[in-house]
C-alpha cells in the first residue's frame, strides 16, 4: 500500500440531520447510539466519525443497504451536502474550508459525479448533454462538441447526438451520464448507485464497460452501491457501512475470507465464493509434496480451478504469472475457503 | 333608553360617555323609531338583544362612533393620501397608457388587409399549426362580417399589451417566489387576495386615482387581475423542477445563474406557458368589466345591451368574445403543447 498516493481522504466525518446538530453531536462522541439519539432529541446520525482513506487510480466501493448512508457519504466529497464535523482531504487540501468559487472550481475540474436515476437535463440533445461540464466551464462550442463526442464514441453511443434522452433506453441514458462525467476529464468520479436502476445484463455489461475504461484512463472512482457482487467485482477497496458507521474496510477477498462482523458475515453467506475469491488470495508459499497438476494465474478465479481440477480433490496447482512462480493452491484449500467463515472473533476457538 | 345603557353605567364610564357626546346626523332607523313615535326601549325582551355591534354601542354611548363613521374614514383617508400617491403612481404608469394608446392606435388604424394577414402570421409563428391559422382566421372574419371588426381589434390590442406586461412583471416576480420561501409567504396571499376580490372592488379606488379618460385606469385593473395565475405557475413551474437534475447541476459546477437560465427556466416553461395562458383568458373577462371605466371594445357591446337591454347586441358581442376567448385559448395552447412534445419527460 505505501506506494499508493491518497487522493481523497474523510477523517473523523460526522453528519448529524435535526434542529441543533452540534448538540447531538457532543452526545454522539460520548457514546449515545443512533436509535437512543433519534428517540431522545429526535436527531438522525447520518455518519458516524468515518474515517476512509481512497486511492489514486483504484474503484472505492462504499457498500451498505439503503439507509446506511452511503449517498450521504458520496455527497460529502462534493459538498453537496456539509458535514456537521470532520474533514474531507482532496490532494491534501480540506475542500471544508474552501469559499463557493474553489467548490465550484473543484465540481467543475476535479470531481464529477454520474448518478443513480441519471439526472439528465431532458431539453438538451445527447450531445450537448454530454457537453454540459465543459459548457459550464465556458469551453467554446465547437471545442466541447468534439471532446463529448469523442467520449460518447468511447462509451458505445455515436450516431445518437441528436436524440434527447427520453428517446433512449436506461442503459443509454446511463452511457451520456458515464460520458458526460468523463468529458469533464476529472481526476476522481463519484458514482452514485450508478448501475442500480439498470436491468441485471445491462448492469453487467455497464460494469464491465466501466473496468474497461478505468483499466485505460486510471481515474479514481468512488462507486456506492448497495449490490455485493457489483462491489466484489469493481472493488480495489470495498468500504462497508452500517447505519452511519464503518463496519469493515479493505481488500474485498479479504474481507471475504475474513470477515470481522457477524453482519458481513451474514452479508457474503450468499455469495457463489468459488467465482468471487481469486488464487491469489488463498495460495500458499509452502510447497506442498504431491505432485504439481499444472500452472494457474493468481488472478483465476476458483470455479475456473476447480473447473481445471476436473473434480478431482487431491490436485495441486503452482501460481505463475510471468513465468515466476508466486505459490501453491492444493484443493484442499480451496474447499475450506469456499464454506464461509465466522468472524475472526467467533472462529478463535 | 338603549339596552346597553347599564352596561357603562357600572363600568362608571357614563361621564365619559356624555363628555363626548356630539350629536351626529341621524340614521334612516332612528328616523323611522322617532316618526312612529313608539319609545320601545325599556320593554326588550333578552329574544330581541341586539348584537353590540358599533350602532348599537352608539346608542348608549354616544362617544362610540357608529358604523357609518368608518366607511366614511376610510374614504376621507384614502382621499387625503390620494394626492400624494398620485404623485408616485401616475408617472409610473403612464407609460401603461401609452402603449394601451398606441396600440389600440395601431390595431384599428392598420387597414384590415393588413392587419389580418399580420394576426395570421403571428398565430403561425407561436403555433405551427395550419389548422388554428385558418380557425384565427375564420374568427376574424366572421366578427368583421357582422362588423365587429373594429371593437375586436381593440379588445385584442388591450389584451396583448396587459398580458405582455403581466408575463414581463410577473415571470420575474414568480422566479423570486421560487427561490425564496420567505417571499413566497409574503407574496401568496396577496395573490390569494388579488384572485379573490371581486373585479369590481378594483374599480373603485383606481377610479379616485385616475380620470376616468384615462387608458390606464383599465389596464391596471387588468394587470391586477390577470398577473395572479402567470406569478403563482412560474413559481411552480420552477419549484417542481426534478431536484435530481438541480443536483446534477449543483455537481458539476453551475453558478446560480446558470441553472436559473439553463437548467430552472427551460423545464419548468410549460408550467410558466400554462400561466401565460390562464393571464390572457384572465386578461379577456376582465376586459369585459373594465369596459365599465370606458375600456373600448366588444364589452361597451355587452354594457349597452344591459343598460339599454338590446337583447341582440348584447348577445353577439357576448358571442364575440366567447369565439375570441376560444381562438385565443387554441393559439396559446398549441404553442404550450410545442413546448411540451420538444421535451416529453416519458
Amino acid at each position: 500500500m505505501t506506494d499508493k498516493t491518497v487522493k481523497v481522504s474523510i477523517r473523523n466525518l460526522y453528519k448529524i440531520f435535526g434542529e441543533d446538530p452540534a448538540a447531538a453531536l457532543a452526545e454522539v462522541k460520548s457514546g449515545t447510539s443512533k436509535p437512543e439519539l433519534l428517540d431522545r432529541t429526535n436527531h438522525v446520525l447520518g455518519l458516524n466519525d468515518i474515517n476512509v482513506d481512497m486511492n489514486e487510480g483504484e474503484i472505492t466501493v462504499i457498500m451498505g443497504l439503503s439507509g446506511s448512508g452511503k449517498s450521504t457519504l458520496i455527497r460529502h466529497l462534493n459538498r453537496l451536502i456539509e458535514p456537521t464535523a470532520g474533514e474531507v482531504l482532496v490532494n491534501d487540501e480540506d475542500i471544508l474550508s474552501w469559499k463557493d468559487t474553489r467548490l465550484r472550481q473543484l465540481r467543475r475540474e476535479t470531481m464529477s459525479m454520474v448518478f443513480q436515476k441519471f439526472a439528465l437535463l431532458p431539453h438538451r440533445t445527447v450531445l450537448e448533454n454530454a457537453a454540459m461540464p465543459l459548457a459550464t466551464r465556458g469551453v467554446a462550442q465547437e471545442a466541447r462538441a468534439a471532446e463529448a463526442r469523442k467520449w460518447l464514441e468511447r462509451v458505445g453511443l455515436s450516431g445518437q447526438d441528436d436524440q434527447y434522452p427520453h428517446q433512449l433506453s436506461g442503459g443509454m441514458q446511463q452511457r451520456v451520464g458515464i460520458a458526460r462525467a468523463l468529458a469533464s476529464n476529472s481526476d476522481i468520479m463519484l458514482m452514485d448507485e450508478a448501475f442500480s436502476a439498470l436491468d441485471p445484463l445491462i448492469r453487467t455489461d455497464m460494469q464491465d464497460l466501466l473496468l474497461e475504461l478505468q483499466s485505460e484512463l486510471h481515474k479514481t472512482i468512488i462507486f456506492i452501491t448497495h449490490d455485493l457482487d457489483e462491489a466484489l467485482k469493481l472493488a480495489d477497496h470495498l468500504v462497508i457501512l452500517k447505519d452511519g458507521a464503518v463496519v469493515q474496510q479493505g481488500e474485498p477477498q479479504a474481507i471475504l475470507l475474513n470477515p470481522t462482523d457477524p453482519y458481513i458475515e451474514e452479508f457474503v453467506a450468499d455469495i457463489n465464493r468459488a467465482r468471487v475469491l481469486r488464487v491469489r488470495s488463498i495460495m500458499t508459499p509452502a510447497v506442498p509434496a504431491g505432485e504439481i497438476a499444472g500452472e494457474v494465474a493468481p488472478g483465476d478465479n476458483l470455479e475456473s480451478v476447480i473447473a481445471r481440477a476436473g473434480g478431482d480433490v487431491a490436485q495441486t496447482f503452482r501460481v505463475v504469472r510471468d513465468g515466476k512462480t508466486l505459490g501453491y493452491l492444493g484443493m484442499p484449500d480451496i474447499m475450506r475457503a469456499l464454506v464461509p467463515r465466522r468472524s475472526s472473533g467467533a472462529s478463535a476457538a | 333608553m338603549a339596552t346597553y345603557d347599564g352596561l357603562f353605567d357600572t363600568l362608571g364610564l357614563r361621564d365619559w360617555c356624555d363628555g363626548g357626546a356630539s350629536d351626529g346626523p341621524m340614521s334612516m332607523a332612528d328616523l323611522m323609531a322617532k316618526a312612529q313615535g313608539g319609545d320601545k326601549a325599556g320593554d326588550t325582551s333578552l329574544r330581541d338583544l341586539p348584537f353590540p355591534s358599533l350602532d348599537a354601542l352608539h346608542d348608549a354611548c354616544a362617544a362610540i362612533p357608529q358604523s357609518r363613521d368608518l366607511t366614511k374614514g376610510l374614504e376621507t383617508g384614502f382621499l387625503g393620501i390620494r394626492d400624494a400617491l398620485r404623485i408616485v403612481v401616475d408617472p409610473l404608469t403612464q407609460p401603461l397608457s401609452w402603449a394601451l394608446e398606441s396600440m389600440l392606435h395601431l390595431m384599428t388604424d392598420t387597414p384590415w388587409w393588413i392587419m389580418v394577414p399580420v394576426l395570421m402570421l403571428i398565430t403561425w409563428a407561436v403555433s405551427r399549426s395550419w389548422k388554428i391559422v385558418g380557425f384565427v382566421a375564420l374568427v376574424i372574419a366572421g366578427l368583421a362580417f357582422v362588423d365587429h371588426y373594429e371593437v375586436a381589434m381593440q379588445t385584442l390590442a388591450i389584451i396583448f399589451v396587459c398580458a405582455f406586461i403581466c408575463v414581463l412583471i410577473g415571470v420575474p416576480i414568480g422566479i423570486a417566489m421560487s427561490r425564496s420561501d420567505r417571499l413566497q409567504n409574503i407574496v401568496t396571499p396577496i395573490l390569494d387576495m388579488l384572485q379573490t376580490l371581486p373585479p369590481f372592488v378594483y374599480l373603485i379606488p383606481l377610479i379616485f386615482l385616475f380620470s376616468v379618460t384615462e387608458p390606464k385606469l383599465y389596464g391596471i385593473a387588468v394587470i391586477l387581475y390577470a398577473i395572479v395565475p402567470v406569478v403563482r405557475l412560474t413559481n411552480l413551474g420552477i419549484r417542481l423542477v426534478d431536484p435530481d437534475v438541480i443536483e446534477a447541476a449543483d455537481a458539476f459546477g453551475m453558478t446560480r445563474r446558470q441553472k436559473l437560465f439553463g437548467v430552472q427556466i427551460p423545464l419548468a416553461l410549460p408550467n410558466i406557458m400554462a400561466g401565460v395562458n390562464q393571464t390572457i383568458m384572465m386578461s379577456l373577462a376582465m376586459v369585459v368589466i373594465a369596459s365599465m371605466v370606458s375600456a373600448p371594445g366588444l364589452g361597451i357591446l355587452v354594457l349597452r345591451g344591459i343598460r339599454n337591454l338590446e337583447l341582440g347586441t348584447g348577445l353577439v358581442a357576448g358571442l364575440g368574445i366567447v369565439v375570441l376567448a376560444i381562438a385565443l385559448d387554441r393559439v396559446t395552447k398549441a404553442s404550450l403543447a410545442r413546448i411540451d412534445a420538444s421535451q416529453a419527460q416519458r
